[in-house]
């Protein structure tokens, strides 16, 4: 049976039909999530998808964290259960407190939408198990708060446990050491502000996100295996 | 009691600030020589119920930590005046 995988809704989510095709296309099976449920019910993994959650109001992701479903993600997070947040998703892992760091605005106030040149740097995630560390993939960036930032401890603590998985080829956007995702110390949650899923077709001019959303059906079998 | 409550956030000292360094740059065009140290910030007023000063200024403080601002790049400074401003 395929993994399904649960994309939640926010309101102001604009990317979840996107996610749900594109893991279709990966062999597993999307299943939209209400934010205001806080059931996940039964699903193998979890996207926080891209958008504008609850309007961007007050910081990217900070009323979002507070949403009923959050509760059950974090419950899912804890248990070792994959949970992926794209984009406007990392920043709300972020601000609930899953992932370290914060994300703010790009260096250079430029609101960036165009492919980007990004390099696995870490395996066994639940976005890269599967995918060779050094792996050069060129997948779309779509964001205007992608500068990701953290403490020195963070950084040495994420850099010492091999928990940077993807890096900016050529730093867009100002992100501390060229980061554009990283994981739980788990391994099991991974945010990122790439989007594969809008690379997850030739029509879109790029395939390189399959290999991502391949290995968080295989993550997610795994677990329910 | 009533209090009126300001809160200012900012990012943190060390943290870049693209705005605020874009608007730096901008001003010597409109002939503002001299000006640095440009930060950008939010700010927000609201009237607090609590028993004094002190019970008000916990209650914000704790709002800052967990919800008005990201303490891993911004903080904030909070100022608490008797009797809500109308």
């Amino acid at each position: 049976m395929a993994a399904v995988v649960g994309v939640v809704v926010f309101p102001g989510t604009n990317c979840e039909h996107d996610v749900v095709e594109a893991v279709g296309a990966a062999g597993g099976e999307g299943r939209l999530l209400w934010h205001g449920d806080t059931s996940l019910g039964g699903v193998d993994a979890v996207v926080l998808p891209g958008g504008f959650a609850h309007g961007d109001y007050l910081r990217p992701g900070a009323i979002a964290r507070f949403s009923p479903i959050m509760q059950a993600v974090g419950e899912h997070a804890a248990a070792g259960g994959p949970v992926v947040g794209i984009c406007n998703g990392f920043q709300v892992l972020c601000e609930a407190g899953l992932l370290p760091g914060a994300l703010q605005r790009n260096a250079g106030l430029k609101f960036l939408c165009r492919p980007a040149a990004v390099r696995v740097t870490a395996a066994d995630t639940a976005l890269t198990t599967g995918v060779e560390v050094g792996t050069e993939l060129s997948i779309p960036l779509n964001h205007f708060e992608g500068n990701y930032t953290c403490e020195p401890d963070t950084l040495a603590e994420l850099r010492a446990d091999d928990r940077i998985v993807f890096r900016y080829v050529d730093n867009p956007n100002g992100s501390v050491d060229d980061i554009a995702g990283v994981c739980s110390p788990g391994r099991n949650v991974v945010g990122l502000m790439p989007h594969p899923e809008r690379a997850s077709h030739a029509l879109l001019g790029s395939t390189d996100g399959l290999p991502l959303l391949r290995s968080l059906l295989v993550t997610a079998g795994a677990l329910t295996a | 009691m009533q209090f009126s409550v300001l809160v200012e956030t900012r990012l943190r000292a060390g943290v870049a600030d693209p705005e605020g360094a874009t608007i730096e740059r901008s001003l010597p065009a409109l002939g503002f020589d001299g000006v640095s140290g440009v930060r950008v910030g939010k700010c927000f007023r609201f009237v607090v119920e609590a028993d004094d000063e002190a019970a008000a200024r916990a209650e914000v403080d704790d709002m800052c930590r967990r919800f008005l601002t990201n303490p891993v790049i911004e903080d904030a400074t909070v100022t608490v005046d008797a009797g809500a401003a109308v």
